[in-house]
């Protein structure tokens, strides 16, 4: 057990649980500030201003409001269920915080030890397992509460967050083939020279737009759609549990920020201009880029809010089935050959580059060829849409009489004309259906075609 | 019910609705009477042979996306929509009827309440409605229908920006939102300068409008609109190429012409399938004929379509504001007869604004027939001879129309007002059926209606 919490002695490892439990509270109270005043900003709004410097308490303040709140709790709930959902919501966002690391070795109370609570072999794995969970939290919400919106919202957020757990956990392979381990401090240190965010860019992408589908954020926050479902799975909460739900939103958010800094943006590791300094990676300052990477992608969760409107249920799940799966896959068979024909081949860089220059080719003349058969395509749905206009207009085509559209044109037939017209049908359909009958047989004289047809 | 002839499931059933925790029942002489409140439908009625299990979702009238207090009750088959049914009448508020009971020149204050995102369209319907009963038509001042027009056309545009901003936040676009609502304040503020009140302004009255417009005021209108131009580009570009945007309107909501014709839609929605029909160009009113501008169409028929149609006609009415603030003359403001025009000489004093001093001067102390004159127009208003008319306008969301019956007396003997969104929201069905949950809420954000409309 010990050689996994880095032989801590066991009151630095309750120091470390503290300071992550505390930390990811603080983290979420600031998040909050932090979100609506930078949404305020984009909207032209000032955001909460008042409760503190710069209002930073306000959501420690509405956090209180919330827990004094009174509890309503629908008779029809499930009541054993309806009380766990929140707990393991929350409890589950926290844990998967256990493995990530914050910064090199430090000395606490005299003793060396990295910033970070646990790793081993797997722990990105672990992050994974922790994140499903948490998916029941949401699930059994949704499903205990005896009520329409939020069986809608929890189903629905079960499917997205299993599907986009795919794609996310997919955009790791390559970073594992890089690293060669699943450690998270082991996937830090192996970008001591260059970030994944830059060698294995179409990963970080994957990666950055399943997290945001993961944490049932904006745009994809379908299953607490406010237009549709109201409060989508926690709908029917109020009080603490709802706070709670709101706590674990938040802490997930920090966590797939922070995951995504350890994989792809080098952890804890300066920055280029800032690496130059040979302090920057030693000691507690390591901590405070690791910070800023984790704000960098809290805002562009943020600006995305302020940006795009939400996707629909099924357009979300095709993006994620047929976009973002088949992507990666591909991405990941594309890395997995480039490593190979390093390892095995002896081929220099250069060689490698030139082939990914000539498939670039190939790509660039194949989408050409596309665009100019889709713009075939496309011409000759407008000359069918001009053959349409240039048909008669026909005020009845759709059911109900209708004026003529700009460039229609009606004629108009004069009464007499059309009953010539509907007498001749009349005729010819009653000699058709009495051919044996004798010429003074009684032929209907009626200007229906129909009574024409029945006799 | 009794308990004799009943078969084993029925006891089931019986005893099931009498555990729904929500949808209580009690029996009355009439029969059992219950008590409905969404939920699944085999807690109220056992299912018929063969039947799947239905889902029955009340969607309102309290729910963040039905526009005030519409109730849209909704079957569901998992997030298909199978069925679709609108509940209105929670906004009820009895004005046609207060109307019969008050002056006619009051009866624009009822009018101005009831679709409250487009009050100067509902008064000038209801007084052009007034002014063909009393055959003053003709004699209303230029400068009375130029200033109800430009009321009019900053009103559209507040109007839809109203519309694009709630359905931008429905279909979870908060800054379009935030953005909607802000070029909104900008129109709010002129129409506060210019009548006194944000809404509800009760400005336009029979006979012409209630107090005339300073050259200051044409003055701030003027520097506003640039920066209206400027930030309707602003809102339009968040949107209009928005992928996201564009998946979740093009192809949804879909009604084509012939639908629109047998169920009698107007407005953006019937513009959206090509025609241009527009009350403003068909049957002009207030003047319209002598403002240069385009009727908004696309052939989409669906949410997109009608989208961009507000946007343009936004665009179009800055033009006709523009237009109108330069056909603006000196003259009255209120018809010459004195015996119609209400008798409002209002004046800007120390303590803002209030009645003039020298008509006060006037009837207290100079005229004694003046002060008779006064109190008669104010307390029994005048007559309107027998007869009924129907006049008719284009306002943001369709043909709004008011039929105004007079009995000789100094109230309405009837007024009746066909209002848009009511007409309109009979094609919430046709949208709908077999689309999905979030299309209902896009293709209902595309009608736009207004409940203090629909209900009245």
């Amino acid at each position: 057990m010990s050689e996994y919490t880095f032989n801590d002695p066991w009151w630095l490892i309750i120091l470390k649980v503290l300071a992550i439990f505390v930390g990811l509270v603080l983290m979420t109270l600031f998040t909050i500030w932090w979100e609506r005043r930078v949404v305020s900003r984009m909207q032209n709004r000032i955001g909460p201003n008042r409760v503190g410097p710069f209002g930073l308490l306000q959501s420690l303040m509405d956090g209180f409001k919330l827990g004094l709140k009174e509890e309503i709790i629908p008779k029809t709930a499930h009541l054993a269920v309806y009380w766990i959902a929140p707990v393991i919501s929350a409890t589950m966002a926290f844990l998967a915080f256990a493995v990530i690391p914050f910064g090199p070795m430090v000395s606490i109370f005299g003793v060396e030890t990295p910033l970070q609570l646990t790793d081993f072999p797997v722990s990105v794995l672990y992050v994974l397992a922790i994140a499903s969970i948490g998916v029941y939290g949401i699930v059994l919400a949704g499903w205990s509460s005896g009520s329409t919106y939020p069986l809608l919202g929890g189903l629905r957020s079960s499917a997205q967050m299993i599907s986009y757990e795919l794609a996310m956990s997919m955009s790791f392979v390559a970073v594992f083939l890089y690293a060669g381990t699943m450690s998270t401090s082991g996937i830090v240190a192996a970008q001591e020279p260059i970030w994944y965010a830059v060698i294995l860019l179409p990963s970080l992408l994957i990666y950055a737009t399943a997290m945001v589908g993961e944490t049932n954020r904006a745009p994809f926050d379908l299953p607490e759609a406010e237009g549709e479902l109201v409060g989508g799975f926690h709908t029917e909460y109020s009080s603490l549990k709802f706070a709670l739900f709101f706590l674990a939103e938040y802490i997930n958010m920090v966590t797939v920020s922070a995951l995504a800094t350890t994989l792809f943006l080098g952890g804890w590791i300066a920055p280029w201009p800032l690496s130059l300094w040979d302090g920057a990676n030693v000691g507690w300052w390591p901590l405070l880029w690791w910070f800023v990477k984790v704000q960098l992608f809290i805002f562009a969760f943020i600006w995305l809010r302020g940006t795009l409107p939400r996707l629909r249920y099924d357009q979300f799940m095709r993006f994620g089935w047929k976009v973002l799966i088949p992507a990666s896959l591909l991405w990941i068979v594309i890395v997995a050959a480039a490593r190979v024909v390093r390892n095995e081949f002896s081929v220099t860089t250069q060689e490698l580059l030139l082939l990914g220059g000539g498939l670039l080719v190939v790509i660039i003349v194949g989408s050409w060829v596309l665009q100019v058969r889709s713009e075939r395509r496309e011409r000759a749905q407008v000359e069918a849409a001009k053959a349409e206009m240039d048909k008669p207009f026909d005020p009845y085509a759709g059911g109900y009489p209708v004026p003529p559209l700009p460039g229609q044109e009606f004629t108009y037939t004069s009464r007499r004309a059309k009953a010539a017209v509907v007498e001749g049908t009349a005729t010819r359909t009653a000699t058709a259906v009495l051919p044996g009958e004798s010429a003074d047989a009684p032929v209907p004289s009626t200007s229906d075609p129909e009574e024409g047809t029945h006799a | 019910m009794s308990t004799d002839n009943m078969s084993a499931e029925d006891v089931a059933y019986e005893s099931a609705i009498d555990d729904d925790a929500y949808a209580d029942s009690y029996d009355t002489s009439e029969g059992r009477v219950f008590t409905l409140s969404g939920g699944d439908w085999d807690t109220v009625t056992p299912p018929s042979e063969g039947e799947k299990e239905r889902i029955v979702v009340n969607m309102g009238p309290q729910h963040p996306s039905t526009h005030g207090v519409l109730r849209l009750i909704l079957e569901l088959e998992g997030e298909t929509v199978t069925e679709t049914r609108c509940g209105i009448g929670y906004l009820h508020t009895g004005i046609e009827k207060n109307m019969e009971y008050r002056t006619w020149t009051q009866g624009v204050t009822f009018v101005t309440r009831m679709d409250y995102l487009s009050p100067f369209f509902n008064e000038t319907a209801y007084c052009l409605g007034v002014e063909k009963l009393l055959g003053v038509t003709d004699e209303i001042t230029d400068r009375a229908s130029t200033i109800r027009v430009m009321m009019m056309e900053l009103n559209r545009i507040s109007s839809h920006l109203v519309a694009l901003a709630t359905g931008g936040m429905e279909l979870g676009a908060l800054t379009a939102m935030i953005f909607g609502f802000r070029e909104r304040e900008l129109i709010l503020d002129i129409f506060e300068m210019v009548t006194g009140l944000r809404m509800n302004s009760a400005y336009v009255r029979p006979g012409g409008v209630a107090q005339d417009i300073t050259d200051d005021q044409v003055a701030r209108i003027r520097e506003t609109l640039p920066l209206l131009k400027k930030r309707l580009k602003d809102t339009s570009d968040l949107l209009v190429d928005n992928a996201i945007w564009m998946g979740r309107t093009v192809g949804i909501g879909y009604l084509d012409l012939s639908s629109c014709m047998a169920l009698g839609i107007t407005g953006p929605i019937l513009r959206s399938t090509g025609l241009p029909h527009d009350l403003r160009k068909s049957q002009p009113y207030c003047g319209y004929e002598n403002y240069e501008f385009e009727v908004q169409t696309t052939d989409t028929c669906d949410v997109y379509g009608r989208f961009l149609i507000r946007v343009g006609e936004m665009h179009e009415s800055i033009k006709i504001v523009e237009q109108a603030l330069d056909r603006l003359r000196p003259g009255p403001v209120m018809i010459e007869d004195k015996k119609i025009g209400w008798p409002a000489r209002l004046s800007i004093g120390s303590d803002g604004q209030g009645n003039s001093p020298e008509h006060v001067k006037e009837i207290m102390s100079e005229s004694m027939e003046a002060l008779i004159h006064h109190f008669k127009l104010v307390t029994e208003g005048f007559r309107v001879p027998p007869g009924q008319v129907y006049s008719a306008i284009e306002s943001p969301r369709g043909e709004l129309g008011a039929h105004v019956v007079s009995t000789g007396g100094t109230r309405p003997y009837r007024v009746h007002f066909r209002d848009a969104s009511f007409n309109n929201l009979q094609s919430t069905a046709a949208m709908c059926d077999g689309s999905m949950v979030s299309d209902v809420i896009a293709a209902v954000a595309s009608i736009d209606p207004v409940m203090g409309g629909v209900d009245r």
